[in-house]
């Protein structure tokens, strides 16, 4: 994801159209991007007006918006346009779960997530009035997308001024070798997590060298624990406005009965996502 | 100071092990003796398990200072095996559960193995409790028939307690002078046992109670053989009953029933308990330790299994640990695991050189020490201080207890852990709590700022422990750790208890362990093990008790003179008009202590338009200045988080102190006005101190660490700092 061009939004005429409209007219300015609309279902006069009435509430657009009427199943439609249209950006929106203040995704949203060839963007709590990003935390995990992902992070951050970015090193306890069981096997492995991660942070600045960090504060942070889940706690914990994670390798059925990585996430968002692909 | 190289160490305390293993071994001999009987095993058979597990697991074992042997909670557990499979030839039955107890060593071997150690944190303590208390009934019921003269009583423990009035009038009416005798020893024995720890004296505290009560029948023995005119009135039946070639002839255990339901069902039981007794006496035990070290349990657990299946080869019980005989091994500064060899080695002694003298002890005299045991076990005291956490833990409490009596020892533990769970739904009103978040994970753990920060997420309760345990357990004891709850709904008595014994060990050992985020919350009771709920709204004060941290805050609020209130009436009026809660709504200060010009609090808040995000609970200070002073915000250098609203106004630099505007964030509208408020007095103060986020909007002063509840000592170190930056401001 080097730059992005252009923004996907589903629209369904929802009561939550209006801020899902904002959120996305806002985020397309701040990219400098065109947004794409896709309607799933029949074009009539009515929605078109509807439509064309939010749109003008709204911001200003750098670009003009682009909507896409077309019947069928919603994934595959939408799915075919991000290829058709070179969408580098897909914007969903999380459901919250009934008087609770938690957000999961939905099962569209969620076979997007899997199957979709774009970035995608998990929103919990689209908003008329604009949230500024504060505090973005992102995976900094050994893997080979890391370093795609945490570039990502820096031109979303510059994107949406955002000025602080954690990077979130997951160790998973397996690497500790030392299972802690008395006051011996404890100080070897407090050791060997010390080692650990200096391993890693040394492996994540070594990433910050190949991207221009000016004027953002950034704090790396190791954990030991579950991957995937443990860095949305995390996010949840200090209260991130946006957590940038790797897009998954990929998922089979087993994987959702079993949940890891980013499936625990998408069970119960702490925040907004962003899934680099 | 040199450090003394570990065998010299080990040469040195040796002595004193070795006196310690010897006053264990004089309580394991009459306890060996008569856990066996009140099995239904033959008297030797405790001696072996307490002889193989002090060898093998002061060997092999993982712990320091805990002793091995036969344990009390298996009595009840292998006398059933023992009836059942024997189908009424005890003998019979004492083979086939040999086997069956060298099966379930083998199981705890592989449970160790596994590292399934923390297989007793799945079990609600209160369910436990039960379950121990239902032992010591058990025991208690048969045994006090022994103790009284009559052998022949039998039947279920419901039978066996009611039948007690009718022995005790037997045994007082009784003409047979057999029984009378055998009858007295048992009760003057079981008053040794009770008034023992009341006797204050040095020389009479050397030889332990059970000790006294062996010495005292061997004594009567031989007063009527050689004094007395009289034969000696105990009939041999009424003796313990060794036989003549101890270590020669062992038992050859029967493993043909080896797929019957009942073999496999009391390998299961007798595991159970093993692990679980075994698991409780080693936590237990690690508490008493003066050196304040920690077990291996896993390792622990794979010697007790080995010890077990070399015990049941040679005719022995199972090998456990045991908490009674452990505190007495502490008690005499045993220091490590030679102590428990020791033990072993003169109950070899005594059995080869005594063998003779033992046979005089009567059966009713190691009764009395059992009675004893199972009244501890089951002591009122126990039920009392289960209801304190809350009447819920007693019902808990109870339904194992009775199911366990009327039943058997799995059907009770796990009809407890089911009531447990009920409970516990029906407290939240709410089952999916449970149910969905069941197998996810729940615990975050890292460090920051040198210290470790726990967060819980979901509900907390035994279901789910091992997560949190298996975290809590990789930080040493020698840190700082900050436990979070709040954003936990629900912690339970279990977790409360452990999470209290944490912080002992902690305290014990130089770190600070505080639990944060549970204020406010519904608790059952005053306890400070009664279980947490959260409750939307506004809970009625009544159903409140105050936390660990809010006691701490109490007393600091005693230290520095100020007031406290845990539930915060007054407003601060000051406060929406900082910048701080410009985008932020308040919804709650609690917890507030004040003087006449600061005001420490916790304060509730959301953020974002609406409730988009979960309510923020954050520790901050305020204090209201007498003087105008001008309007800015001070910060780490780095942190933008907070200065949004200050947004367009530069980082204003201090010439003459170059390093204080390298480390600070300085901004504010009226740069003259700041410049001159900023002497090298105040400069220096925040120099040398540590970093808060300060803002002020020219009345007052807020002053914030973390956006989060701070724990005890970071209030104690934002109260003074606050107090210091008083004077120099004002």
């Amino acid at each position: 994801m080097q730059s992005i061009k252009k923004i996907l939004i589903g629209i369904a005429f929802s009561p939550n159209l209006k801020p899902n409209i904002f959120e996305a007219v806002r985020l397309a300015n701040m990219f400098d991007a065109q947004l794409v609309g896709v309607h799933v279902g029949e074009k009539t006069t009515e929605k078109e007006k509807q439509l064309s009435k939010l749109i003008s509430e709204a911001p200003i657009l750098k670009f003009p918006i682009k909507t896409v009427w077309q019947k069928g199943k919603p994934v595959d439609i939408i799915l075919s346009t991000t290829v058709e249209e070179n969408i580098d950006l897909l914007i969903l929106g999380a459901l919250q779960q009934e008087n609770l203040y938690k957000y999961y995704v939905g099962s569209v949203a969620r076979e997007l997530t899997r199957k979709a060839c774009c970035s995608v963007l998990l929103l919990i709590k689209p908003s008329i009035e604009r949230i500024k990003c504060i505090h973005i935390v992102v995976n900094g995990l050994k893997d080979k997308k890391t370093i795609e992902t945490i570039q990502a992070s820096f031109l979303v951050s510059k994107a949406l001024a955002c000025k602080r970015i954690t990077i979130v090193e997951e160790i998973s306890q397996k690497e500790i070798e030392v299972k802690v069981s008395d006051d011996h096997s404890l100080r070897k492995a407090t050791i060997k997590k010390e080692k650990l991660k200096r391993r890693e942070d040394s492996r994540v600045h070594k990433i910050l060298e190949t991207i221009n960090t000016r004027g953002i504060s950034i704090k790396i942070q190791s954990i030991f624990g579950k991957r995937g889940y443990s860095i949305g706690h995390y996010a949840k914990v200090k209260r991130a406005d946006l957590l940038v994670m790797n897009a998954p390798s990929k998922t089979s059925i087993l994987d959702r009965i079993f949940p890891h990585d980013i499936e625990y996430i998408l069970t119960e968002l702490p925040t907004d996502v962003l899934i680099v692909k | 100071m040199t450090k003394k190289s570990p065998v010299r160490t080990f040469v040195g305390e040796l002595p004193r092990n070795i006196f310690s293993g010897f006053v264990v071994s004089l309580v394991a001999l009459p306890l060996g003796l008569g856990l066996a009987l009140a099995s239904g095993a033959p008297p030797i058979s405790g001696i072996i398990a307490a002889i193989v597990g002090g060898l093998v697991c002061a060997i092999l074992g993982g712990s320091n200072v805990t002793i091995t042997g036969p344990g009390n909670g298996l009595v009840v557990v292998i006398l059933s095996a023992i009836t059942i499979l024997g189908e009424g030839n005890m003998y019979e039955g004492y083979l086939y559960t040999l086997a069956a107890i060298i099966i379930s060593g083998a199981l705890m071997f592989v449970l160790g193995v596994l590292r399934l150690g923390s297989l007793s944190n799945f079990f609600p303590s209160s369910a436990i409790q039960g379950m121990l208390a239902a032992i010591g009934i058990g025991i208690l019921a048969k045994q006090i028939h022994v103790m009284l003269g009559n052998l022949k009583a039998s039947g279920s423990i419901i039978e066996l307690l009611y039948f007690i009035p009718a022995d005790l009038l037997i045994f007082i009416k009784t003409a047979d002078k057999s029984v009378f005798y055998a009858g007295s020893v048992g009760i003057i024995s079981l008053l040794i046992m009770v008034f023992y720890s009341k006797i204050r004296n040095k020389y009479f505290q050397l030889v332990p109670a059970p000790m006294w009560i062996v010495l005292f029948s061997i004594g009567m023995y031989y007063y009527f053989e050689m004094f007395s005119a009289e034969t000696y009135p105990i009939t041999d039946d009424f003796m313990i009953n060794l036989p003549d070639k101890i270590f020669g002839e062992f038992p050859e255990p029967n493993f043909t029933k080896f797929f019957t339901y009942e073999f496999l069902s009391a390998v299961i039981a007798i595991t159970l308990i093993a692990s679980i007794e075994s698991l409780l006496s080693i936590k237990a035990v690690d508490k008493l330790d003066q050196e304040k070290r920690r077990s291996n349990v896993n390792k622990d657990i794979r010697s007790l299994g080995i010890a077990t299946v070399i015990s049941g080869f040679l005719g022995g019980l199972n090998v456990v640990t045991v908490i009674a005989r452990s505190s007495v091994n502490v008690n005499n500064r045993g220091s490590n695991r030679s102590a428990n060899l020791f033990h072993a080695l003169f109950l070899v002694a005594f059995i080869a050189l005594f063998a003779g003298e033992l046979r005089h002890i009567p059966l009713s005299a190691l009764a009395a020490i059992l009675v004893y045991t199972g009244y501890k076990l089951a002591s009122p005291e126990n039920i009392k201080k289960t209801f304190q956490v809350g009447s819920e833990q007693l019902i808990i409490f109870l339904v194992t207890l009775i199911i366990t009596i009327l039943t058997n020892l799995i059907s009770g533990i796990l009809t407890g852990i089911f009531t447990t769970f009920i409970i516990h739904i029906v407290i939240n009103k709410n089952i999916s709590l449970f149910i969905r978040n069941l197998l996810k994970p729940n615990v975050l753990m890292f460090e920051e700022d040198e210290k470790y920060f726990v967060s819980v997420d979901n509900f907390s309760s035994f279901l789910n422990y091992s997560k949190l345990k298996s975290n809590l357990d990789q930080i040493p004891e020698t840190e700082d750790v900050i436990i979070d709850f709040s954003m936990c709904d629900f912690v339970d008595h279990t977790v409360m208890e452990n999470i209290h014994s944490y912080s002992e060990s902690f305290k014990r050992k130089g770190g600070h362990f505080e639990v944060i985020g549970l204020d406010g919350y519904k608790s059952g009771s005053k306890h400070p093990f009664a279980l947490r709920k959260f409750v939307i709204g506004k809970p009625k004060e009544k159903n409140i008790t105050l936390t660990k941290r809010q006691k701490s805050l109490y007393k600091i609020s005693k230290e520095l003179h100020w007031d406290y209130d845990s539930v915060y009436k007054k407003e601060i009026k000051e406060l929406p008009n900082f910048g701080y809660f410009k985008t932020r709504q308040i919804t709650k200060i609690s917890n507030a202590l004040s003087n006449e010009q600061c005001t420490l609090f916790d304060v509730e808040f959301s953020e974002g338009e609406l409730i988009a995000k979960q309510n923020v609970k954050a520790t901050m200070l305020y204090i209201e200045l007498k003087n105008i002073i001008p309007q800015f915000t001070l910060d780490k250098e780095g942190i933008f988080e907070y200065i949004i609203h200050f947004a367009g106004f530069k980082d204003i630099d201090i010439d003459e102190h170059p390093d204080f505007s390298k480390r600070f964030y300085l901004s504010g509208k009226n740069e003259q006005k700041i410049r001159k408020f900023f002497t090298d007095e105040i400069i220096l103060f925040f120099e040398s101190n540590k970093y808060y986020h300060i803002e002020s909007n020219e009345k007052g002063l807020l002053i914030l660490g973390n956006e989060r509840l701070a724990g005890v000592k970071e209030i104690k170190s934002l109260a003074d700092f606050g107090l210091r930056l008083t004077q120099h401001v004002s």
